[in-house]
């Protein structure tokens, strides 16, 4: 078996933006004093002259993008998911989803897996608050690849993007060769018929890693990768409620109002089935190595494999 | 300012005051207090300042404006219609169902540049449209009308401070110095004084206007175009409910549409300073 590579998808982030900035000289990037962390320091050392650090100022830095937008810049906005998220909330409901601008927002150090900073610093509520943004697109990307792709995907769609990356480095899944993002598509990472895992992020490697050692034990788990949560490939999801009966999800993010939210909103609507949900059971996080708490939280392939099984007995 | 100029400014001021007053009143909500305060400066900005041109409202070369205290939309509307935007009939319907005219400014309305109504959000917009206007090495310029109220919002201190340090000389942020906000007089209610001083101390050139005087406005103004090396504010002193007698200086007016008594006396009263300005 050839050796893991593993990359943070906030890395992916900043490269790619280097990478479109030749393509696109209306792109933009803006940040509130994190591009070392968030790694728009990469484009800025390559462009600062389209570089703009609106220092810790999160809400002018959101409602700065929207006036670049309506002259025809593309801006990417970019802080921590806490603070693009959390704290601009409203000046992204406002100034920017109600408007409809083309902003993307560059939300990095989502989840739990931010690690040694703690609960002030882990976002487990972004993509609920974004989802109920009307007109607002949502992407989780699972690794490098598809990352970068989403980046990519994200300057050419017009209209608000919110995208999610990761602080930890995170193995790369997906081909670079063949791997196709298409937004708001799911993918089947792998077939199966006797139940579902919908996966997003960094979750999607350890749904993969579950479904083998549930194909040890005789139970044949169909993985999707939904890094488009909205909006959400309802067909796709509709599809795999139908063919396998029972769905498990799995998010580094709170049980409420995101992916598993967003499939069980979906199911029931089409064909109401189990819905399990797996992941930060409405509680605040705290410090400790990324992979600890990812462990601690059950965000990992031995709880999804326990889940399934119980999913199973509710067929 | 040339006296016929100055007396066709008052007149179509006036006209801005009756469509406020036309629009809260068919609304039966809205906030005529603050519209009215600001009526004489936008009329200004929009007949004598800006570069615009309603038949093509999308030039990406025109000036913009950004009404931060968006709950003034009756006057903003009015100025739009007047000027050729959409038709003035259109103000009866402001905040009714299916109506393009929302109960705050929308970008979807022919000639609003932006939707704003939060506050302390739209100058942070205008920082926007401002640094987009450096880097294209555009002429245009870019105003932003706040409230006093309304600067006690922190972003609005996050967009000074980012204006000044990307040395936005094409933003000019007028703050509508009425004195008062729903909640009473600015100084009770939780003091953003001394205006003038925060301003300065964030690196901006300050000036100062009476906002019902056209000849001190045209003053502030061409002040404001011979700086070229900070972000320029504007503290106009103004009267809320400017124009019509028992609303000036009543907080009372702040968000409240005149009942049909009121709105009769209201109309007879503007009817009468703009028949004075006919003759």
């Amino acid at each position: 078996m050839s050796e893991v590579i593993k990359k943070a998808t906030r890395e992916s982030y900043g490269e790619t933006l280097k990478e479109l900035a030749e393509e696109y000289d209306n792109l933009v990037v803006l940040d509130a004093d994190l591009a070392a962390a968030t790694k728009t320091a990469v484009f800025k050392k390559a462009y600062p002259e389209r570089f703009f650090d609106c220092g810790i100022a999160e809400a002018n830095m959101m409602g700065v993008s929207a006036g670049l937008a309506t002259c025809g810049k593309i801006p990417f906005a970019s802080t921590f998911a806490m603070f693009a998220a959390g704290r601009a909330y409203e000046i992204v409901r406002n100034s920017i989803g109600y408007p409809h601008l083309n902003v993307k927002i560059g939300a990095t150090h989502a989840g739990i897996s931010v690690g040694e900073d703690g609960a002030t610093h882990q976002c487990n509520e972004d993509i609920a608050l974004m989802r109920t943004i009307p007109g607002m697109t949502i992407i989780n990307p699972c690794d490098d690849v598809e990352a970068r792709q989403a980046v990519r995907c994200a300057v050419e769609f017009d209209g608000p993007v919110y995208m999610r990356f990761g602080r930890l480095a995170v193995p790369v899944i997906n081909d670079r060769e063949t791997y196709k993002f298409e937004l708001g598509k799911g993918v089947v990472m792998r077939d199966g018929k006797d139940v579902t895992i919908v996966a997003t992020g960094l979750m999607v490697n350890e749904a993969l890693e579950a479904s083998k050692v549930l194909e040890a034990e005789g139970i044949s788990a169909r993985v999707v990768n939904i890094h488009t949560i909205k909006p959400l490939d309802k067909e796709l999801i509709c599809q795999c409620a139908r063919d396998t009966g029972v769905m498990v999800t799995a998010e580094e993010h709170s049980i409420i109002g995101g992916l598993g939210s967003a499939v069980a909103e979906a199911v029931t609507e089409c064909c109401p089935v189990p819905v399990v949900k797996i992941g930060v059971n409405d509680v605040y996080g705290y410090s400790g190595p990324a992979l600890d708490l990812l462990q601690k939280f059950g965000l990992s392939a031995e709880n999804i494999v326990e889940k399934t099984k119980y999913a199973l007995t509710l067929k | 300012m040339d006296a016929s100029k100055k007396k066709d400014l008052q007149r179509k001021a006036c006209k801005v005051r009756m469509g406020v007053i036309e629009g809260t009143y068919n609304a039966r909500s809205g906030h005529p207090g603050g519209s009215l305060s600001i009526s004489d400066t936008l009329t200004y900005l929009y007949y004598n300042k800006m570069n615009i041109d309603p038949q093509n409202p999308e030039d990406p070369d025109r000036d913009r404006l950004v009404l931060s205290k968006g709950h003034t939309a009756p006057a903003l509307y009015a100025v739009l219609a007047q000027k050729g935007y959409f038709p003035e009939e259109d103000l009866k319907t402001l905040r009714h169902i299916g109506s393009a005219l929302q109960g705050h400014p929308c970008i979807n309305i022919n000639g609003v540049d932006m939707s704003s109504g939060s506050l302390g959000q739209g100058i942070s917009v205008a920082c926007g449209m401002a640094l987009a206007g450096k880097l294209d090495n555009k002429a245009y310029k870019v105003y932003a009308i706040l409230g006093d109220g309304e600067i006690e919002e922190g972003q609005v201190w996050e967009a000074c401070m980012f204006s000044a340090h990307y040395n936005l000389t094409n933003l000019v942020a007028i703050v509508d110095n009425n004195g008062l906000q729903i909640d009473g007089a600015i100084t009770e209610v939780c003091s953003p004084e001394p205006i003038t001083d925060k301003f300065e101390a964030f690196g901006w050139h300050v000036i100062t206007m009476d906002g019902h005087d056209f000849d001190d406005i045209d003053r502030a103004f061409t002040e404001a175009e011979s700086v070229t090396d900070k972000p320029v504010a504007i503290i106009q002193k103004s009267v809320k409910g400017k124009g019509v007698s028992f609303m000036e200086n009543q907080v009372g007016w702040h968000g409240t549409a005149p009942n049909k008594e009121q709105y009769e006396q209201a109309m007879s009263e503007l009817n009468a300073q703009l028949k004075e300005l006919e003759d």
